[in-house]
């Protein structure tokens, strides 16, 4: 079932008549509370409406009007047939992985291998966990992407039909890594609202990689909303690579909250993409916790690339650290917005934050915003950001050494993304991010 | 034929109403160790940025020859693979850079160029032991960023090394000796001295003659305001340690006079 999207009238009331004409079409329908939600997440979306540039958090992204255009937006399972051969060149070499591969944002199980998981070990559709792990899902649903002061979060909830979900039982070890390949595949202009949800119990362990892709030219939007949690002592590496091409915009929102002395790593790269807004946010629910962010992104073309970061300090005696890295180049454009938050008794966080951004020419742009917000006394939080060229007294002494021009920009532009990359645990994933970014720096220079 | 040759070099900056060489004639053979000494600003440096290629530099006359061949027409990296190497005053930092895949890239692009083999891993590895045995560097600094957190000293061996692992025909040194202390001083000059052979030159540009006790230049040469206004054996380099630049000044100016 289908729904396209009426362009005479306003965006906004495109979605809530979609809504209402199929009202009952939605992730386990029969969760008393999770209807509740989309009730008032409809609700909500209506009175906040889709963001404009008016908003300060949105000064620099023009989501609305990537919006308004004729979208189909799917209210049931869509068929699409995609061969196994399509999704081989998104593979990561070497990666032995639990996958599973999600077409327009429902898992597709004969392109999945999830493999052999541990004891009590979950990776399957949210919808699918909705019917056999109902308390899982009632526990964490909901709970970290806030939709009150986020449209499009609340726009996701509204129309909440499936994604993907992880549950890692305490002190469970899962090895190898589990990857998610999201895949677009259409004929039509989609608008696709998956929805995923992690969780990691006390103790336990788990690696999560993400990556977007599509096999259609057509133009999609998608406005995704995951949700982590990682119990006391747990540890979550979260891993996504942006890729679905030119012609695919989306808002990506991220929340994930940590308790007592659990460490979660994310790291987002922005490899392709007509618009992208990334919202992260982590909230550090415990004493003695760890939490990593980084984000890389290599600009082409008309590329936009915006990345919202909130890191909550709400317990005491935590560490975050934050390093967002941009290289653009031809006319793209960059967004960096990062806030730490400390509230009032947080004491002793340990809180750093930088964006560095190379920009290579005049056209591209970056608009660079790193905020602090501290109530509390006793810690040491700092930020800041730097933006400028390859640096050419670097570019000559390499060349003084027998490396061409082009080879030096390349190797110095590597050795700029090298801090970021070298933060992603598993080695093959390394290895693709340095080829992916490898092969962009060749088309720069 | 001479290794370098350069011939009335006049030199400006791009852009800017600014003329630095006036002029320079110098001959250099293999197997020689020129040095040029000079007070501040007299372009001493600019001599050897010319020399290494940097491009904000502007030649108004002349010309450089390298083994007969027009340096002036050759990019920076295509100088580095014909054998010219500059140690620079200043080594750059650069961050994220490791020395190893910096020197195999360096080593195989200039190996490539003089129609030798790619090294190998293991063989390039091992060229690279050898190398900082020879010149005296800890290995660990192979393991580090190019320049990054160096020392001073540290800055100045590690050109040493890197022209040790390059091994070219011309070695300029723009100012290696200047901010090094006395143990530095003297193993930037046994480097040195151990990669003295027939088939090399060396151009030393220096501020002091101390650097000179170490190592035996066979030519002296004075600039003054863009120009060589004298030239001598190595005793020239003692007289300007212990009489200064001023008697070289006015000899120049009544010279220029006459």
């Amino acid at each position: 079932m289908t729904t396209a999207l009426d362009t005479d009238v306003r965006p906004e009331d495109r979605f809530i008549s979609a809504f209402e004409v199929n009202h009952g079409q939605t992730l386990n329908g029969t969760s008393a509370s999770i209807s509740q939600q989309r009730e008032d997440a409809i609700e909500r979306f209506a009175e906040l409406g889709i963001p404009t540039n008016d908003l300060e958090l949105w000064k620099y992204t023009n989501i609305a009007k990537i919006i308004d255009r004729p979208y189909t937006l799917p209210l049931g399972a869509e068929p699409a047939s995609v061969d196994p051969s399509q999704i081989e060149p998104f593979l990561i070499d070497g990666m032995d992985a639990h996958r599973v591969v999600l077409v327009n944002g429902r898992v597709d199980e004969s392109l999945s291998d999830i493999g052999e998981l541990p004891p009590g070990v979950v990776v399957s559709s949210l919808a699918q966990a909705g019917k056999d792990h109902p308390d899982v899902v009632e526990e964490h649903y909901g709970k970290y992407a806030d939709f009150e002061d986020e449209a499009m979060t609340a726009l996701n909830t509204a129309f909440v039909q499936d994604g993907a979900f992880v549950y890692v039982p305490s002190g469970t070890v899962v090895e190898k890594p589990i990857f998610f390949l999201h895949v677009t595949s259409t004929d039509q202009d989609l608008f696709l609202q998956p929805r995923h949800l992690f969780v990691v119990e006390d103790g336990a362990i788990a690696k999560i990689v993400e990556a977007q892709h599509s096999l259609t030219d057509t133009q999609t939007f998608t406005n995704t909303v995951g949700e982590a949690f990682v119990g006391e002592k747990g540890n979550l590496d979260h891993y996504l690579i942006q890729d679905e091409g030119p012609n695919a915009s989306q808002v990506h929102t991220r929340a994930a909250q940590q308790k007592d002395d659990s460490v979660y790593s994310t790291q987002t790269i922005t490899y392709t993409g007509e618009v992208i807004r990334n919202n992260a946010t982590v909230e550090a629910d415990g004493s003695f916790c760890e939490s990593n962010l980084f984000g890389l992104c290599v600009g082409k073309d008309d590329m936009h690339v915006d990345n919202h970061t909130r890191m909550d300090h709400v317990q005491p005696d935590c560490n975050s650290n934050e390093l967002y890295k941009h290289v653009l180049n031809d006319e793209s454009t960059a967004v960096f917005n990062g806030k730490v938050f400390v509230s009032r008794g947080s004491q002793r966080i340990d809180a750093y934050q930088q964006n560095d951004t190379i920009v290579l020419n005049n056209e591209a742009q970056i608009y660079t915003k790193p905020e602090l917000e501290i109530y509390a006394d006793d810690v040491v939080c700092s930020h800041g950001a730097t933006t400028g060229q390859l640096d050419d007294e670097g570019i000559f002494y390499l060349r003084s050494r027998g490396l061409s021009e082009r080879r030096a920009k390349i190797l110095m532009l590597q050795a700029f993304t090298e801090e970021v990359i070298s933060e992603l645990s598993i080695e093959p994933l390394r290895d693709y991010v340095t080829d992916l970014v490898r092969s962009r720096f060749a088309t720069y220079v | 034929m001479a290794l370098l040759e350069v011939k009335n070099l006049h030199v400006g900056v791009e852009d800017e109403d600014i003329k630095i060489l006036n002029g320079v004639d110098l001959t250099l053979d293999t197997g020689q160790l020129h040095a040029i000494m000079g007070p501040n600003g007299s372009g001493k440096s600019t001599l050897a940025a010319v020399l290494a290629g940097r491009e904000e530099y502007e030649v108004l006359e002349g010309e450089i020859l390298f083994d007969g061949e027009d340096l002036l027409e050759l990019e920076p990296e295509e100088r580095a693979e014909k054998g010219v190497f500059l140690a620079f005053q200043y080594p750059v930092e650069l961050p994220g850079v490791s020395m190893t895949n910096f020197l195999k890239e360096a080593v195989n692009s200039v190996r490539e160029a003089r129609g030798q083999e790619e090294l190998s891993s293991a063989d390039f590895l091992q060229y690279m032991r050898e190398r900082a045995e020879l010149v005296n560097i800890d290995a660990d600094l192979t393991k580090r960023s190019v320049n990054e957190g160096f020392s001073g000293g540290e800055k100045k061996r590690n050109e040493i090394f890197q022209l040790a692992m390059l091994e070219p025909r011309l070695a300029i040194l723009d100012e290696t000796d200047s901010g090094l202390d006395i143990d530095a001083l003297t193993n930037v000059a046994e480097g040195v001295n151990k990669l003295r052979t027939d088939e090399r030159g060396f151009l030393v540009i220096t501020h002091y003659e101390r650097i000179l006790r170490y190592i035996t230049p066979d030519r002296v040469h004075v600039m003054l305001d863009g120009k060589l206004v004298q030239s001598g054996g190595k005793e020239l380099a003692t007289k300007l340690e212990e009489k200064g630049y001023d008697w070289v000044r006015e000899e120049a100016a009544a010279a220029a006079a006459a």
